[in-house]
């Protein structure tokens, strides 16, 4: 066993820390105030450093940077607070169009994407199918050459910003719902498609898109006809670490230097016992956290598709956040509902941000009761749950 | 580079101690061994495996940390009423004071000695002698770990006076009449007891073993949580209730979920602290700190779920989890809980963000 990166991996951190270090000081607080967490001056910059191909193989014009440097570069972004999940979106569909795309799609979508030139989001989620995402209810209807959209998408995160949906339709309602289903990657600027934006508790710009007779060429399928959910599977394994152990990370760093700072009132709050146990145990959750996500990390380098791993970490960290910004709080007191970046909050005002915002992490890519479902099911082998039968 | 596969010598040494224990540590010599918690023919067997002294460098190259806990995890799921992690703990220090190890029986009590005494020692009950550390002369209470700049650096800073003595054979040592669950337990007098090693270097010696003893008991509890919680998990298959299996009713499978959780990340902590330990690194005491807590909290919620999940049958004595309910608190009491750790892990936060961003 060796929990040390390797002095390559140290050395690309060091770049990444280095590049963090040289954005202007208010990014981060800026960049969430937007309540779009993407930004464009971050992406070509990290665009200019070859960063956002940096994990694809120096003959297709790479970094070939391995599993470990990517963890990495994700880390460093989030110790600092500067959000990139535009990026995160945007490489995982181009990767699954790595994998799953037509010769034009990889040809012409993917350098676009690495280039930094484009976004993308995900239409996976609907009004009425979140956890269930297989019964997703928009249809695509084979019209000569064309494929016809009609329906609604829920939480499309970046469609404001972005120039494609990776949408999920239903193209065949008499079978399986999960055999009935085909992906598409749909032009945002279409006609029939609409964007209207859902703002959230965590300030968090979403969004709902709808499809109203889109009308697509045959080529912006991805995968096989009703083959839908064969490549959401390969989409999904892309994710990466679970978000929130990136977050309790900038959480914690943000509440250390709260608590080390004398008040005007008082000694620094590191000195009350209370404040001291809750950092210890929030930051004992950080550990586990990590070392779960590195995990994940260490299995895909050997190829491994983790599977229950994923879930374990996911659960236990989104479940530490919540835990940790809500005890932050608590010892914050009063002064802990004082909010906004630069205003004078407490820790700059990031656990009231934190405390409102980790909320959602326990809720998509699979809330906690889907992971937990999964653990009893594959990690434990527990039966599968069933709904009782009335009378039995 | 981060690797997270155990090495053969870990797996090999899994297999043969599996074995072991499979034939010496039965639920039913468990519990024949209670209350004392101590298997005379256990330990025998432990022996000519080469417990403890693999840990020291008598009999050649010391057993590495890593290995050491993979022993005790699989001693902690079997409940081996024997001396295994404090024995170990004893020896690894006794080597590092460049003392020679004999073959009798030395426990290691991971509090310091109040007024001459060493309280709730596990072992000390059957124990030919006691390691301690006495604070008799400085620091508050005599506890080198109470004072907050103690824990830091790994020393203890505690004022002047504080030694390692080794106590027996011969000293008293009170047996309490009752204890949660077995390990032992004994009250050691000190006085008259040897010294072993005194000033700064001993402080450091002492810290460095009370590190092994919190990686090496946290191995121990996160063995109990995972054996415990599957305990609950193999009834919750085979128990219907309402015309199916409990395990399908998600109000009982989702806390054994979250359960497996905080045992999956048990194992993970008692890893990386021990590979810590192993190299010397410097976060090893925080880490060993944070192990013992986490997996203390770890074992308390497998074992309390596990247990629940067996209904009213959990409550009796004739299922096993609850020796294992038992066991899970006990050894927590024995590191001091979350709260013991608060310090170490401070400390260890404040570096590390030193060191991330550059303050240092």
């Amino acid at each position: 066993m060796d929990f040390e990166l390797s002095a390559a991996q140290l050395r690309f951190r060091d770049e990444v820390r280095q590049f963090l270090a040289g954005l202007p000081p208010q990014t981060s607080a800026a960049v969430h105030d937007t309540g779009t967490l993407h930004s464009w001056d971050v992406h070509r910059a990290m665009a200019g450093r070859g960063w956002l191909k940096a994990a694809w193989p120096v003959e297709q014009g790479g970094q070939g940077r391995d599993p470990f440097e990517m963890a990495t570069l994700n880390e460093e972004f989030a110790r600092a607070g500067i959000p990139i999940e535009g990026w995160l979106i945007a490489e995982l569909v181009a990767k699954t169009l790595q994998i799953v795309g037509t010769p034009q799609q990889r040809h012409e979508v993917i350098p676009a994407i690495l280039g930094g030139e484009i976004l993308l989001c995900l239409g996976y989620s609907e009004p009425d199918s979140g956890s269930d995402v297989a019964a997703a209810r928009t249809r695509a209807t084979r019209d000569g050459d064309d494929w016809v959209i009609d329906g609604q998408k829920m939480f499309t995160t970046m469609a404001h910003e972005a120039s494609y949906v990776f949408l999920l339709a239903r193209t065949n309602p008499d079978v399986p719902k999960h055999r009935g289903l085909t992906m598409f990657l749909v032009p945002l600027d279409a006609d029939g498609v609409q964007v209207r934006p859902v703002h959230t508790l965590g300030g968090e710009r979403t969004n709902a898109t709808f499809y109203d007779r889109v009308r697509v060429p045959d080529s912006a399928r991805v995968g096989e006809v009703d083959g839908g959910w064969d490549v959401m599977m390969v989409a999904l394994a892309f994710e990466r670490q679970p978000a929130a152990a990136g977050h309790l990370l900038h959480l914690l760093g943000r509440a250390v230097h709260w608590a080390r700072t004398a008040g005007p009132d008082g000694p620094a709050p590191i000195e009350r016992p209370e404040v001291r146990a809750c950092l210890a145990r929030a930051y004992t959750d950080l550990e586990v956290s990590r070392l779960m996500g590195y995990r994940m990390t260490w299995l895909t380098s050997r190829d491994v598709l983790p599977h229950t791993e994923g879930s374990l970490a996911k659960l236990f960290s989104s479940e530490a956040l919540m835990r940790a910004a809500a005890s932050l709080m608590d010892v914050v007191g009063a002064d802990g509902l004082l909010a906004g970046h630069g205003t004078g909050a407490p820790a700059d005002g990031w656990i009231e941000h934190e405390f409102r915002h980790s909320v959602v992490t326990t809720i998509y890519a699979g809330t906690s009761e889907i992971q937990r479902g999964i653990i009893a099911e594959r990690h434990l082998g527990l039966p599968r749950a069933t709904a009782r039968r009335a009378g039995s | 580079m981060m690797d997270f596969a155990l090495s053969s010598e870990q797996l090999d040494l899994r297999a043969g101690l599996t074995a072991v224990f499979a034939d010496h540590s039965t639920p039913a010599r468990v519990r024949a061994a209670e209350p004392l918690g101590f298997d005379p023919a256990l330990w025998a067997v432990l022996g000519g495996f080469g417990f403890p002294h693999l840990a020291g460098s008598r009999d050649g190259t010391p057993a590495r940390l890593a290995d050491l806990a993979v022993a005790a995890q699989d001693a902690g799921a079997c409940l081996a009423s024997a001396p295994l992690v404090e024995t170990l703990v004893a020896t690894r220090l006794l080597d590092r004071l460049g003392l020679a190890a004999g073959d009798d029986l030395v426990t290691f009590s991971p509090r310091p000695a109040m007024a001459g005494v060493a309280r709730t020692v596990p072992w000390a009950a059957v124990a030919d002698r006691v390691i301690a550390w006495d604070g008799h002369s400085g620091g508050r209470d005599g506890d080198p770990d109470s004072s907050r700049s103690g824990a830091q650096d790994g020393r203890w800073h505690d004022g002047v006076g504080g030694r390692i003595v080794i106590a027996g054979p011969g000293h008293d040592v009170e047996r309490p009449k009752q204890t949660l669950a077995a390990l032992a337990i004994g009250h050691a007098d000190l006085t008259g007891a040897t010294v072993l090693a005194e000033g700064p270097s001993a402080a450091t010696a002492f810290a460095e073993a009370r590190a092994d003893w919190q990686i090496l008991t946290a191995a121990t509890l996160a063995g109990i949580a995972a054996a415990g919680l599957d305990l609950g998990v193999q009834y919750a298959k085979t128990r219907h209730q309402f015309g199916q299996p409990i395990g399908a009713f998600q109000a009982l499978a989702h806390q054994l979920a979250d359960a497996a959780a905080l045992v999956d990340g048990a194992q993970l902590l008692v890893q990386e602290a021990a590979w810590a330990a192993d190299t010397g690194n410097p976060r090893r005491h925080g880490l060993a700190a944070m192990a013992a807590a986490f997996a203390g909290r770890a074992a308390r919620q497998a074992t309390d779920r596990s247990l629940h999940a067996h209904g009213g049958y959990g409550y009796t004595l004739e299922y096993d989890i609850q020796l294992y309910f038992r066991r899970a608190k006990a050894l927590s009491l024995l590191s001091g809980g979350e709260s013991a750790a608060v310090d170490a892990v401070v400390a260890l936060a404040l570096a590390d963000t030193d060191s991330d961003t550059g303050r240092r």
